[in-house]
């Protein structure tokens, strides 16, 4: 029989420590769908995603049951919207009505893949995507947004960067009556990984299969749970730990998703071994890193005990998975974890260490309140600079910014659910207009030159 | 297939009849038991074949659960691969 303190373990973990699958991602291809008519594009995109998804959220509720593991998102990804549009042409913002209906019917809590891939440059279709996306995201509930604007093999598109500032303020704009939601549905990516079963940037990329699942697991109560447990520890240990942790999370995962694709007669995708936090006390990351001996997240030592985890998650994590992929590793969206909100509402988290911490974390800044007077330039040079971190360093950078609008210092917009809440941060606006204004592409750099 | 049941609590008369009861009339054969008192903490840990049972994986431990929170006791029911799956490699 099971060792009976692993039982016990298991228990203590879903029970006490917020263990959980953060999310199931089908992710569908859209691309037999497109056809001159955009009207006829809508229903067949409609009437291919009822039919696969149908049975998403049954099965996996069933899942959920049966082993008692919780699973809190069904979640669909799809091929960019972007690529329709292409063929389609018309009003882009049809599709997105129709992705809320698909949601509304099949019952998932995300659809994500109204986005664009333009890290070289627009095609058909993008530029009309990318400025339908305020509307598009304030007219739905749903629906999730993401552009990618740069990487390492193709350089940033500074035109791109220069016109998601825009769209980002717009989009705060256009639900400013509700906390600004539609800039929280949307982000912006170098290095976008194709096969993220995370939103808001989930989208199905174009060399993915026809249909396919995706799972990813959560679980920083845990590690901060096991890391408590060893206060006097040095720091290979405390490694150690993590990536023991890691590997028992992620198995979780792994069980999961090889059920869901059983179950649905869809091939397994990736396991993405990530550590999300949310608002709820006892799953934040920011409480790890404090855990590991920071008086509070934001503190020097934060970038180095955050580069810890992130690297000791992978490594603890890819044994215990087939396929690993999505983002993978920690992820430090300020308003969706309880440590991060009280660091930036004491003063400790700034925008700037954030910015560093972004360089060995999993993805960027992520769901952080900025004033809402904000210029759109100041907002657009801070997607730039994450996008030379992500683009310089191979990895994925991403940048997810609420304008607050009419709210400034000192306040905070609160989102509800696993959203969270968050302070109004304060940014460096002396003006990078000139800068933004050249437009063009930065050349992808040397690291681009592997072959 | 077959479930891991585990039941913690402070140790009181009838804990193990109760759960063999609910596991008995569900046709839930039990297959190993093994049981300890921590500092009064009651802790019964089972393995059973759920092969001819008359009820769905669920509602049994819905079930459970009820019971559970009728003697103060938590009590889980989780699929054995579960925990197959997180501490064997």
């Amino acid at each position: 029989m099971i060792n009976t303190r692993d039982i016990l373990e298991t228990i203590q973990m879903i029970e006490n420590e917020n263990l959980d699958i953060r999310t199931v991602t089908m992710g569908i291809s859209l691309l037999d769908c497109c056809c001159d008519d955009i009207d006829k594009s809508c229903g067949k995109v409609y009437d291919k995603i009822t039919r696969l998804a149908e049975r998403l959220v049954p099965e996996v509720d069933a899942i959920e049951k049966e082993y008692g593991i919780p699973i809190i998102n069904k979640r669909i990804a799809v091929t960019p919207v972007a690529m329709l549009t292409a063929a389609s042409g018309g009003d882009p913002v049809k599709y997105a009505r129709t992705l809320q209906k698909v949601a509304d019917t099949v019952g998932v809590n995300f659809i994500g893949g109204y986005s664009a891939l333009v890290q070289k440059g627009f095609s058909a279709g993008d530029e009309a995507l990318i400025s339908s996306i305020p509307e598009a995201l304030a007219c739905t509930q749903n629906l999730c947004s993401s552009v990618n604007i740069g990487s390492t093999k193709a350089g940033i598109n500074m035109d791109a960067v220069a016109l998601m500032g825009k769209v980002i303020k717009r989009s705060a704009e256009l639900t400013k009556d509700d906390n600004c939601i539609g800039a929280a549905k949307l982000v912006v990516f170098c290095n976008a990984p194709e096969d993220n079963p995370f939103m808001a940037g989930a989208f199905h990329g174009p060399g993915e299969p026809e249909c396919v699942i995706n799972v990813g697991v959560s679980g920083p109560g845990v590690v901060r749970a096991a890391l408590s447990k060893i206060p006097g520890a040095d720091i290979a240990e405390v490694a150690d730990t993590v990536k023991k942790t890691a590997f028992k999370i992620t198995r979780m995962g792994q069980l999961v998703a090889t059920q869901a694709a059983d179950r649905l007669g869809v091939p397994f995708g990736i396991v993405d071994l990530s550590l999300a936090p949310t608002p709820a006390v006892g799953d934040s990351v920011a409480h790890i890193l404090e855990e590991m001996g920071l008086e509070q997240c934001g503190a020097h030592g934060t970038t180095a005990c955050l580069a810890l985890l992130n690297d000791a998650v992978k490594k603890g994590g890819t044994m215990a998975s087939s396929h690993v992929g999505g983002l993978s590793g920690a992820f430090i969206p300020v308003s969706e974890d309880a440590g991060m909100i009280d660091a930036a509402r004491s003063g400790c988290l700034t925008m700037e260490k954030l910015e560093a911490m972004t360089s060995v974390c999993s993805v960027g800044l992520d769901m952080i309140v900025i004033p809402g007077d904000t210029p759109a330039d100041v907002i657009s040079a801070i997607i730039a600079d994450e996008a030379a971190i992500g683009m310089v360093n191979s990895k994925t950078t991403a940048v997810r910014l609420i304008p607050a609008i009419g709210r400034s210092g000192g306040e905070e917009l609160n989102f509800g659910g696993l959203l969270g809440s968050g302070p109004v941060m304060k940014i460096n606006t002396a003006s990078p207009a000139k800068f933004i204004s050249r437009g063009g592409r930065i050349p992808a750099p040397l690291q681009s030159l592997k072959n | 297939m077959r479930a891991v049941i585990t039941v913690v609590g402070k140790d009181t008369v009838g804990i193990l009849s109760g759960v063999s009861e609910v596991c008995a009339h569900n046709g839930i054969n039990i297959i190993e038991v093994s049981q300890s008192i921590l500092q009064e903490l009651f802790c019964m840990i089972m393995l059973v074949d759920m092969e001819g049972a008359t009820v769905t994986f669920s509602d049994f431990s819905d079930e459970l659960k009820a019971m559970g929170r009728e003697k103060n006791l938590q009590i889980h029911a989780m699929h054995e691969d579960v925990f197959n799956t997180m501490h064997h490699v």
